[in-house]
């Protein structure tokens, strides 16, 4: 195991008398639960487009919110005056906003503070001078546009985030993680003899440092993105219709993630606005899948020590051979359920209310062959890139996005095609899985939004089919 | 821009003047400094679910030398993190590549547009009276059908304050605030649950019509109730005027002036050509105080102005930031948005028809009542456009029965020329356009 060095844990640079004596405030109007949550976070970014790196930036955030919850209300202030007298500001006014009167003096006793290490950080970014970072845009530029003379536009984006956190509550919960973030993305146009312009996406992002771009991986990334711009150069449209859709692996995790993910989420199911309210214990979908969320991935996009509640991330399994055994829980549902939490309380910065989210989520392999798959469907579209997707779960109505697709023509991958997005029913979709192949790979980071914030998510599955799907194309 | 207006920050203006200041040489230095308090309330059920009081401030710099570009940012005031964004954005600069069309926007002279951006009565608001709000709100959504319960009902307000200035003598700065309610009410029916979503603007909420804002949300979700997949065919829609809104976002997109020079636009060289139906007229005015997003400046502190992109379906031109107009050896439209370059407020010139007199025109369509996923079927530089949509079948000049689990596909290019007619229901919303009802021909259905 390597060591970290070049990030403090911030749980050593505030003194937890003090941190006590927040807690002690926000309890003084009579709420059961006081939380502060403390977050730095510095990030570096730098964008090429054109040929050129047009800018580069950097950017440091670091502050408090104050969480108190009193009965079933909620009150949440944040500060970036982080001295004594600032954070109990913020207590009283979180406090005030819970206020069910007087409640009394509530002493809070915070023991060391509690870490879980997921990663190993072995270069830290802020250790790498913005130079080299740059020269990972050039690279990338120069593959992308060597790689096919109908190549006619390329940019690139580099960037890294490294977030210090601490959480303390009045339930004795102390806790402290540093995430290091790596990401770097390459976008291209391609134009065909028509003037048609067509485009290739990629991206890498992993939950660890700036040895993300070792071997050549931005090379690797430029080529992958230049492939699907030139790949789509004579693409037909889609078909329309519902047909059978195989999905390559490490693609199509986006699927379960709005299929099914955010529906087991625990406060959209405590509020009956998803479909898998009330239905653990159930088959919710074919006995081929078994769902998770693992925070604990190591390296993976989703990957955190401890959630933004200060709970150490877990795996969870959220559906077993078809039957739903449990969903995604935070610390307001968790404690109503009388419950452990889950690991799945996260907020996109100090700025925001934790909620529900999911961290790396996936299915698990099956056995079948990928290339049985294929060969087994005589006439559908296989969907070998996803873009994003999103999902009203109430309904379970959802979409996802096919940036890279072709035609399956007689147990055959054929022809390329142009954009669209798929539609479903999330537990019909479920229903429908037949096929599930052997080759898990987890996919491309991505961002999950929910009721307005933004939070790191990975997700992955093996090639599978599903029986039938929309496809929303304009081809007959 | 103004520096005399009644609603200058001068605390704010004078950490950006200061940080401009330091410039040394020929160093060209750019600085937003900005704060914020929010209030952000949720009920449920009749109680306080949360309330969020939000207090922010932060500065961003922008340092041009010798044609390299650097930014930073810091969320916070602080002294000592004023000097570091400074340093910070001086070395990011030394790091960017050289770019001969680097620079900041220029004085260009076109006078400002006063907008009613501050309202006294909002600032002065008792927050019981906000909660309160939200109350009844969710009161009037779901009281009127035993089919409906609350999903959640919201207050928000936010009051902001700006200062602007850069070594190019641009400088100013000016506060705002505003404020909405939404509500999101869930209907069941025989095992089925269906959504709706609405909300109510005003200066200050005592402007709000919460009663009508209930009505919709409730007849939104109330109305989807037993819808089925439709079959898949070639259909007209109708536009509900929130699709026609998100739609019109995207055709922005397409006029964006970097987008044309940097080789991403299906309009590039197509100035002066048909684009779209005779019947589309779409400006961007941000100078209407009507629209929701009025506004005076861009964000390279330059005037906001009307353009006309397109004019009876002709494509008049594109909107253009100072240095995407550099690079097109072109002005400023005075649509700098952030760092890159965006629509304003947007909107089509109405028509003269009713969405119910568009309707009885049709013998067989589609109203289309709202899409999802336009960020995963829509690519604005191929011009592919597919979304998934829920709406009401149309029969013989009137609405029937409700639809859902199907997309609608074409391509923007087409979109643009199959358009039949433009409503007269301009609606303000809370976007980047306005929206009104539009008819579409030959669209791909996809369903069953």
């Amino acid at each position: 195991m390597s060591t970290v060095t070049g990030i403090g844990d911030l749980a050593t640079e505030f003194d937890q008398g003090m941190l006590a004596r927040v807690l002690e405030k926000g309890r003084s109007t009579g709420a059961g639960f006081s939380e502060i949550f403390i977050e730095d976070r510095r990030n570096v970014s730098a964008s090429l487009d054109d040929g050129k790196v047009e800018s580069v930036s950097s950017g440091r955030d670091f502050g408090a919110g104050i969480r108190v919850i009193n009965g079933e209300t909620t009150g949440y202030a944040h500060t970036t005056d982080l001295s004594e007298r600032g954070l109990l500001a913020a207590a009283e006014s979180a406090a005030a906003a819970a206020s069910r009167g007087d409640g009394g003096k509530h002493v809070v006793n915070l023991g060391k503070a509690t870490r879980q290490k997921v990663n190993d950080i072995v270069i830290v970014p802020s250790s790498v001078p913005k130079a080299k970072k740059i020269e990972l845009l050039m690279v990338a530029n120069e593959v992308a546009r060597g790689t096919d003379g109908s190549i006619v536009q390329v940019s690139g984006r580099y960037s890294d985030a490294t977030r210090r956190i601490l959480v303390a509550n009045s339930d004795g919960v102390f806790a402290s993680d540093e995430q290091v973030r790596s990401l770097a993305v390459v976008s291209v146009v391609a134009e065909n003899d028509e003037g048609q312009l067509l485009t290739g996406y990629d991206s890498m992002g992993y939950t660890i440092g700036f040895e993300l771009f070792d071997d050549g991986a931005v090379e690797e990334l430029a080529r992958r993105a230049a492939r699907q711009a030139v790949t789509k150069l004579k693409a037909r449209p889609a078909p329309s219709g519902a047909m059978p859709v195989v999905i390559k692996q490490g693609s199509g995790g986006v699927l379960f993630h709005e299929a099914c993910g955010h529906g087991l989420e625990a406060d959209l199911v405590s509020k009956g606005a998803s479909v898998y309210a009330g239905r653990r214990g159930d088959l919710v979908a074919s006995p081929l899948v078994t769902l998770i969320d693992d925070g604990t991935m190591t390296r993976e996009w989703g990957a955190i020590g401890i959630d933004d509640e200060g709970h150490a991330s877990q795996r969870n399994v959220l559906i077993e051979n078809g039957v739903l055994t449990d969903y995604m829980w935070d610390h307001i549902r968790s404690v109503k359920e009388g419950r452990a939490p889950s690991g799945n309380g996260r907020r996109q910065s100090y700025e925001h209310l934790p909620m529900v989210r999911m961290t790396n989520t996936f299915v698990l392999n099956g056995t079948d062959e990928p290339d049985d798959i294929v060969r087994a469907t005589e006439s559908g579209v296989y969907v070998a890139k996803l873009g994003g997707g999103s999902v009203n779960t109430a309904t379970g109505d959802f979409v996802f996005g096919m940036t890279e697709a072709y035609l399956i023509e007689n147990g055959e991958i054929t022809e390329p095609l142009r954009e669209g997005n798929l539609i479903g029913n999330g537990p019909q979709v479920l229903a429908d899985i037949d096929m599930l192949g052997n080759d898990f790979a987890m996919g491309n980071p991505g961002t999950c939004g929910k009721d307005g914030q933004g939070v790191p998510v990975g997700d992955g599955q093996p090639t599978l089919r599903v029986k039938t799907m929309t496809i929303g194309g304009t081809a007959a | 821009m103004s520096t005399t207006k009644k609603h200058t920050v001068d605390d704010l203006q004078a950490i950006a003047d200061r940080i401009v200041s330091e410039a040394k040489g020929d160093e060209q230095i750019e600085v937003h400094v900005s704060r914020s308090n929010d209030t952000d309330i949720r009920v449920y059920q009749g109680e306080l679910e949360h309330f969020v009081s939000s207090q922010s401030a932060g500065v961003s710099v922008r340092v041009i030398k010798d044609g390299k570009t650097g930014t930073s940012h810091a969320g916070t005031l602080d002294e000592s993190a004023l000097r570091e964004v400074l340093a910070e954005a001086r070395e990011n600069a030394t790091f960017a590549g050289f770019d001969e069309w680097a620079g900041l926007a220029e004085p260009d002279s076109v006078p400002v547009v006063p907008q009613e951006l501050w309202d006294d009565v909002l600032a002065a608001y008792p927050t019981q009276k906000k909660v309160d709000i939200a109350m009844e709100l969710e009161r009037l959504a779901v009281g009127a059908d035993k089919r409906l319960r609350i999903d959640s009902a919201n207050y928000a307000d936010g009051a902001g304050e700006d200062a602007f200035a850069s070594t190019k003598g641009i400088r100013g700065s000016y506060r705002s605030n505003n404020c909405y309610a939404s509500v999101e009410v869930l209907a069941d029916d025989n095992g089925e649950t269906q959504t709706g979503w609405s909300y109510a603007l005003g200066k200050n909420p005592d402007q709000f019509d919460l009663r009508d804002a209930g009505t919709k949300a409730a007849q939104r979700a109330t109305r989807l109730l037993g819808a089925v997949k439709p079959p898949s065919k070639r259909t007209t829609v109708v536009l509900d005027p929130m699709v026609t809104a998100q739609f019109l976002g995207i055709i922005g997109s397409t006029l964006n002036g970097e987008s044309v020079v940097k080789g991403r636009s299906m309009f590039a060289n197509r100035l002066g050509e048909t684009v779209a139906s005779p019947l589309i007229t779409l400006i961007d005015d941000p100078t209407d105080s009507r629209a929701y997003t009025a506004s005076e400046m861009d964000s390279d502190g330059l005037a906001a102005r009307r353009n006309v992109l397109i004019e009876g379906g002709q494509l008049k031109m594109f909107v253009h930031s100072s240095y995407s107009a550099r690079r097109a050896g072109t002005k400023s439209t005075g649509n700098a948005v952030g760092a890159g370059v965006g629509c304003l407020a947007l909107q089509l010139v109405p028509g003269n028809k009713s969405q119910a007199e568009l309707i009885a025109g049709i013998d067989e369509g589609v109203l289309i009542d709202s899409v999802q996923g336009l960020h995963s079927g829509v690519n604005p530089i191929s011009g592919d456009f597919s979304t998934g949509a829920s709406g009401l079948i149309i029969r013989n000049g009137q609405t029937a029965e409700p639809v859902r689990e199907f997309t609608i596909a074409s391509t923007l290019q087409r979109m643009l020329q199959d358009v039949l007619a433009v409503g007269n229901d301009i609606d303000w919303l809370p976007m980047r356009a306005a929206g009104l009802s539009l008819v579409i021909s030959d669209i791909t259905m996809s369903g069953a």
